[in-house]
């Protein structure tokens, strides 16, 4: 199971990654693999306010829909778009080109002391 | 069906088994009021015979389509049912299997279903179509929550001229999501660019026409649409099936939701149901389609399969979160439909839509030579038009019944507070012969002095 280092993550499987002031957030690479096929990515839209822990949108495998909760309080400034025509990006590629939204969060400090370190995962996804 | 023998042994062990000592004790749940305290008005002693043609008797009483000349319309019409839409609409695999639970495994009925969303959308000219829904009134409250779910908006215009039981069953539904709904009047029986506009902004989340519409008129509404469009508002269109075989279908007027009573296609009248939702939407629409839609995907041998698609959106799946509580679909009256559109074809659609509209002229044009009747709406009609009569619609349409036709469909009972008006409907069924008829009596009536 990869987990890559300088990403950090939450229960509900996704991963948070802080570049310049704007964090990318996708799902991980257990996420897609439990999920199967991805055929689609409900996306908010950009200027969204999101607030830690609640639902931005959903994904969608054949058989099953789950909800994206935000890793962090913020806005989106930008939607990866691409997933549109190309949701399976998201198994392919999960912590790279299958990134979700980018967030511009606005207590990103205080709110990291809710997120899991990448030990922390592991050992929450190997339990 | 199998004649099981019910003896006072058998009912005596059945109600031991359940725990219960009589078949009243059973029926207590049912508040007194409700249950029938005293015997069926049938003699006793009588011949299962006797019986039966003593209820036969009862029925013949029934004034319905099959056995008067019916000029009712307002949403339900008497057209031709072949022989061969009832013959195979009776086979067992369709009547049993109203709903595939196992749906994989019934692939001749979601063949069925498949081909019924095919023709939907070839009929719309639209992208994509369900597998059906309740009836128009339901489909239409579905496309306006959905209208709601893509535009985040909470405004609905449309006006007197769509069906206002369309409209009851779409405000009730849409209650509790807080939609609002502003209705434009049309005093001439037009959905008015004017009137309609105005009501029109950037909060709109769905412009509702029908079209025809439901005084029959058959309303240009290009301009209406690109307005709506301009704000970013969806436009509905609630569209009679049968006019697809004469008018420019609403896919090339700029739908973005298409509804439409399938009763007509193949389906029985039936004292009013169950009837058969069409819905169809642009692509961009899909997953907030409500209901199921069938899709043809391979196995992995390579071979064509159905299967139900887009499964993940519906109730049983996603629970409060689904984008609709339908979970279900009229699967025999869509099998009619089908079976009633491949036999019918392009040309037979359009043949039956040119002499419906041909009748309609031809009433309305007999009509206008008789003093006293008006007919308030210009424009072209298709299959249905309102006359005003000099008095009251029920009692013309009382006089009338009593004379083997029916007469039409006084506006009252759909809600409408014009007491003179009744809407009048003619499909291919309808003779020469009959049209006179009834515009001899009417004249009839009226020299008899019409109240």
């Amino acid at each position: 199971m990869h987990i890559p280092d300088g990403y950090l993550y939450t229960k509900e499987h996704e991963w948070v990654k802080l570049d310049g002031g704007v964090a990318a957030v996708g799902i991980t690479e257990f996420a897609q693999g439990e999920l199967g096929d991805v055929v689609f990515v409900q996306l908010p839209e950009v200027g969204t306010k999101t607030l830690q822990g609640d639902s931005f949108g959903t994904i969608e495998a054949v058989k099953a829909v789950a909800d994206l909760y935000s890793p962090i309080t913020g806005e989106v400034v930008e939607v990866n778009t691409a997933l549109a025509d190309a949701p399976e990006v998201i198994n392919r590629e999960p912590y790279t080109g299958g990134w979700i939204v980018k967030i511009r969060p606005s207590k990103f400090d205080s709110e990291a002391a809710n997120l899991l370190t990448p030990a922390a995962y592991k050992d929450l996804t190997s339990a | 069906m199998r004649y099981i023998p019910n003896t006072p042994d058998d009912r005596s062990a059945m109600l031991r088994d359940i725990g219960v000592s009589s078949l009243e004790e059973l029926l207590e749940p049912i508040p007194a009021e409700l249950r029938l305290n005293r015997p069926l008005a049938i003699a006793d002693g009588k011949s299962e015979w006797d019986v039966r043609r003593e209820v036969m008797e009862l029925a013949a009483l029934n004034q319905s389509a099959m056995n008067r000349a019916c000029f009712m319309g307002a949403g339900s019409y008497d057209h031709y049912v072949p022989a061969a839409v009832d013959a195979l609409g009776m086979r067992s695999e369709y009547v049993t299997a109203y709903t595939p639970y196992q749906p994989e495994v019934a692939q001749g009925t979601l063949q069925v279903i498949y081909e019924f969303q095919s023709m939907v959308c070839e009929l719309y000219a639209m992208p994509a179509a369900n597998a059906s829904l309740y009836d128009c009134g339901t489909a239409l409250s579905e496309a306006i929550s959905m209208a709601r779910a893509h535009t985040k908006r909470t405004r609905v215009v449309w006006s007197e001229a769509v069906n206002p039981a369309y409209r009851r069953v779409a405000e009730t539904n849409n209650v509790a999501l807080g939609i609002k709904f502003d209705c434009a009047r049309c005093p001439d029986g037009s959905q008015s660019h004017e009137a309609l506009s105005m009501l029109l902004g950037d909060d709109v989340a769905a412009l509702v026409v029908q079209y025809p519409n439901f005084f029959g008129v058959v309303d240009d509404v290009r301009k209406l649409v690109a307005r709506a469009h301009s704000n970013g508002t969806l436009v509905i269109f609630v569209t009679d099936p049968m006019a697809m075989g004469v008018l420019t279908p609403p896919g090339k007027l700029g739908a973005d939701i298409v509804v439409g009573e399938g009763q007509p296609l193949g389906n029985y009248m039936s004292f009013g149901g169950p009837y058969l939702g069409l819905f169809a939407a642009s692509n961009e629409l899909i997953r907030l389609m409500p209901g199921r839609i069938v899709g043809v995907t391979k196995d992995v041998d390579g071979r064509r399969g159905y299967v139900l698609t887009l499964q993940t959106r519906e109730q049983h799946i996603r629970r409060d979160k689904a984008t609709s509580n339908i979970c279900t679909n009229q699967g025999l009256l869509a099998a009619r439909a089908t079976f009633y559109m491949s036999m019918m074809g392009p040309t037979g659609l359009r043949e039956i839509g040119e002499a419906s509209a041909r009748r309609t002229m031809y009433m309305m044009d007999k009509l206008r030579s008789v003093a006293g009747f008006s007919l308030p709406h210009r424009g072209p009609h298709f299959r249905e038009f309102l006359m005003t009569v000099p008095g009251s619609a029920e009692e013309f349409v009382i006089y009338m019944a009593a004379r083997g036709i029916l007469a039409g469909v006084p506006l009252t009972r759909m809600g409408l507070s014009d007491d003179r008006g009744i809407l009048v409907a003619l499909t291919e069924k309808r003779s020469v012969a009959e049209i006179d008829a009834y515009v001899e009596h009417a004249a009839t009536w009226l020299q008899g002095g019409a109240k």
